[in-house]
């Protein structure tokens, strides 16, 4: 069949763009609060003052004739990220694993020299990567180690988790993984590979590539069954934080697992895409609804955690089952 | 739950105050709601000649009286070289033309358009009438006028049919030694209506001549018919006086009432009037907007576009079907779901696509953007700062359409030359879009939001050159109020797009194969 019948979709509760947008972005996210997560700077900052974990700072350069000092400021590191502040969906974000004198090189091996480092920069501040094309503001952070659990599932470039949070509640999470077809960019439009990640156990459950499942990794060729994540607790109340931290209701945390530091907030969107439904082969409609059925939102973000663990579990053990509907209708009467 | 509730009361009055004025124009003040609907519009030209003696001219010819079931849209006069005036006389309208001197044939025209008006009942004339004139007869005559009279007064109830008795047994074909007394004597049509009004008189009812015109297309050197109108006491009858029957004849322009003549000629002989019509179409639009624009009456129509210079009500044409192409644009994203680069691109493309015509565009289109694709791409290499690179694109793009322009000019292609139609600013800057796109998500981005757009854009133009909303548009721009509540009503639309059925379509799959 070609088509799936939009009855079927609704069974599913997959969420379409259009209620995405009418039913969530524009009714949890207030406009004035998008700055905070267009402008990377400023996330990083809130979250800095938050307490929240992120990837260090080491510079950021706001005018063209800044770029003259590009070589200096890089002078001490080896390596590095760069990134456009207000970019989206990863556009003109480079990433510096390994330099040699005066050459840089990308984890595929590309060389770089400084003049293409700064012409990069360049194109970063007149623009060229951010939204609307107005000028942009370039930010240098530290490069995020990859966690050995992740070994033999990248293809180039650190895989990021992301978690989608309802008025603090992490509903779903999926892990995009690089792939070369996607050009070592862990975007799936461009053919990384999504895992849907169980919100209960931080288990991989199911993965798609160009909207296919997959089953192993298509450059490894390493399963995604043992997939586990660590930290994974820690992870969720991360990203739980972020609703506090950001006053928006409906957003898409994305984290990173460092191997030193655990995990790190790379950035948030308050549009998140909707792929995430089809990585996990679920959608996101029922989850919603439980959510948005809480007459108090808790202001603890490890006891949402905890409520986003025992509801939204992919797996839920058979005699946790009438336990949890329990447990929810005893939540409800509380309110 | 509110805020749904207000935008429906919203959708509901915009939605009833469009629909509404467009009843009221079509059903009070008569605008079409189909393009096609065409009148038929005669054109009477009438031609007087005579001919001239060196002597001061003065000619004066009667002019068909204005009245309600016979518009007209349009008088023209043409005389060499005359002095001309329009005189508003008790009797009805005259044209007058004069010259001091003037010799040989002289020829005047007369030309008069006009459509029968199917709206308005027709209005009687309320003119009173004067008191009949007891008619000199010799007695020879008198008797055989009694006789005749007494005969038809016998036949009828009241002046109506009495009338109509009178005529038939002036017409009948076998006359009797009365009848054929008074008719032998007159043998023209003239004469047989003054026979009509005098006998009339003798009975003492007010009858009066009216003459007219038959408007039947492709007529020359008509003349004008004569009728006879009866008082009836409260109302004038209008009688063929060759028939007897009574009423307005269809396709009938009456020219002249009562007995003052057609056309008098002071200083020429020969004089003589003859009248040709011609049948036209036009649609009945241009006709109402002629009438209303005559009558100075429309009000709506006095405060609407139509109050424009014809320049920029062609103007408005074209900014009028906008709102078509952004129904057209939410549609395709928010129920079909094409990616478009740019939200309202597509529209911009298809205005650039109505000047060029759709094939030669989408080629030129095609060549354009793609030829300034792989100059931005080495201008890219340049290292050059945002606006700069713009600039330099926008510049590359006149180049290349001028070259397109030249070449095709060379080759005999003259369809290419309207690139230049497409406004370059718009071919500009789809080029540094589709270069970020491609260097950003790479060419198959690039393909799927140009061909989204060109999709789009031609799915607009198709629905903006149709000839009926093209029409609608225009002639009714309340249309846009609808256009306007469509679209809030599409704005609340949650439901999955087309391209999502497509998109999740995997899900279906998985989960039909998990279950065995």
């Amino acid at each position: 069949m070609f088509l799936i019948s939009p009855k079927q979709l609704r069974q599913f509760g997959i969420i379409g763009m259009n209620q995405r947008n009418f039913g969530l972005v524009a009714r949890y996210n207030p406009r004035r609060l998008y700055p905070l997560v267009d402008d990377k700077l400023k996330t990083k900052l809130l979250a800095q003052k938050a307490g929240v974990t992120v990837p260090k700072l080491l510079g950021t350069l706001l005018y063209q004739h800044d770029v003259r000092e590009l070589e200096e400021l890089l002078t001490a590191y080896d390596e590095f990220v760069i990134k456009p502040v207000k970019g989206s969906g990863g556009k003109g974000i480079l990433v510096i694993s390994r330099r040699e004198h005066n050459f840089y090189f990308k984890p595929s091996g590309d060389m770089l020299s400084l003049i293409e480092i700064k012409r990069h920069v360049s194109n970063i501040l007149s623009g060229l990567h951010s939204l609307g094309g107005k000028p942009d503001t370039v930010m240098i952070e530290s490069l995020i180690k990859l966690d050995p659990v992740f070994s033999g599932y990248s293809y180039e470039g650190v895989p990021d988790l992301r978690v989608i949070v309802l008025k603090g509640y992490p509903v779903m999470a999926m892990l995009r993984l690089a792939t070369h077809a996607s050009d070592g960019r862990a975007n799936l439009h461009q053919g990384a590979v999504g895992v849907g990640i169980d919100i209960g156990t931080g288990n991989a459950l199911h993965a798609v590539q160009f909207g296919k499942p997959v089953h192993r990794h298509p450059d490894t060729r390493k399963a995604f069954t043992e997939l586990s994540i660590p930290h994974w607790d820690k992870l969720l109340s991360l990203a739980a934080a972020c609703y506090e931290m950001t006053g928006l209701g409906y957003l898409g945390v994305d984290i990173v697992l460092d191997r030193d530091q655990g995990p790190m907030i790379i950035e948030l969107n308050a549009r998140p895409g909707l792929s995430i439904q089809i990585a996990n082969n679920a959608g996101l409609l029922p989850r919603i609804k439980m959510v948005e059925a809480l007459q108090y939102i808790d202001p603890n973000p490890e006891s949402r955690v905890d409520f986003s663990k025992k509801f939204f579990s992919a797996n839920p053990s058979p005699q946790s089952v009438p336990r949890t509907e329990h447990a929810h209708s005893n939540d409800l009467a509380l309110q | 739950m509110q805020a749904t509730s207000r935008l429906y009361t919203l959708v509901l009055l915009i939605m009833i105050a469009g629909i509404g004025l467009i009843l009221y124009k079509h059903l009070a003040l008569g605008f079409p709601l189909l393009p096609d609907e065409k009148k038929l519009v005669w054109i009477v030209e009438a031609k007087i000649d005579f001919t001239a003696h060196d002597d001061p001219i003065k000619v004066s010819f009667a002019l068909p009286p204005k009245n309600p079931d016979m518009i007209f849209l349009n008088e023209d006069f043409a005389s060499p070289d005359y002095g001309f005036s329009e005189l508003k006389l008790k009797t009805g309208r005259r044209a007058q033309w004069s010259k001091r001197k003037a010799d040989g044939p002289q020829t005047f025209f007369y030309r008069l358009s006009v459509y029968k008006n199917d709206r308005i009942a027709a209005a009687h004339t309320a003119d009173r009438p004067h008191e009949p004139i007891e008619p000199e007869f010799d007695d020879v005559l008198k008797t055989a006028a009694t006789a005749l009279l007494n005969q038809a007064r016998n036949k009828s109830a009241d002046i109506e049919t009495f009338t109509r008795e009178l005529i038939k047994s002036l017409n009948t074909e076998s006359p009797t030694q009365n009848q054929s007394l008074l008719i032998n004597n007159q043998s023209n049509a003239d004469e047989k209506t003054n026979l009509l009004v005098s006998l009339l008189a003798m009975e003492g009812i007010s009858a009066r001549i009216v003459r007219g015109l038959f408007l039947e297309g492709g007529r020359r050197r008509q003349s004008l018919a004569n009728f006879i109108e009866v008082h009836d006491g409260t109302r004038w009858i209008l009688f063929n006086q060759d028939t007897g029957r009574s009423g307005l004849p269809d396709n009938f322009l009456i020219w002249q009432r009562g007995g003052q003549s057609l056309l008098d000629v002071v200083g020429g002989t020969n004089s003589r009037v003859s009248f040709s019509i011609i049948e036209n179409v036009q649609s009945s639009r241009d006709l109402v907007l002629g009438d209303f624009q005559d009558k100075q009456a429309g009000g709506i129509i006095d405060f609407s576009i139509y109050s424009l210079p014809i320049e920029q009500q062609n103007a408005f044409k074209l900014i009028l079907l906008l709102p078509i192409g952004a129904l057209v644009v939410v549609v395709m994203r928010l129920l079909i779901g094409i990616r478009t680069s740019g939200t309202f691109m597509p529209v911009l493309i298809s205005l650039a696509l109505i000047e060029t015509t759709l094939v030669a565009g989408i080629i030129m289109f095609l060549i354009v953007v793609s030829a300034g694709l792989i100059i931005r791409s080495y201008l890219s290499h340049l290292n050059l700062l945002l606006v700069a690179r713009i600039s330099a694109v926008i510049i590359v793009v006149i180049a290349i359409m001028a070259s397109i322009s030249v070449i095709s000019h060379k080759l005999g292609l003259s369809q290419a030359l309207t690139v230049t139609f497409f406004p370059l600013i718009i071919l500009a800057w789809t080029i540094e879009r589709m270069s970020v796109l491609w260097e950003e998500d790479g060419p198959k981005e690039v393909f799927i939001q140009g061909a989204g757009s060109l999709i789009t854009a031609i799915v607009a133009y198709l629905f903006m050159t149709n000839h009926i909303i093209e029409y609608l548009s225009f002639n009714f721009p309340e249309l846009m109020l609808v256009n306007l509540a469509l679209i809030l009503i599409l704005g609340q639309y949650t439901g999955y797009r087309l391209t999502e059925l497509y998109r999740f379509k995997s899900l279906i799959k998985q989960n039909v194969s998990d279950k065995p």
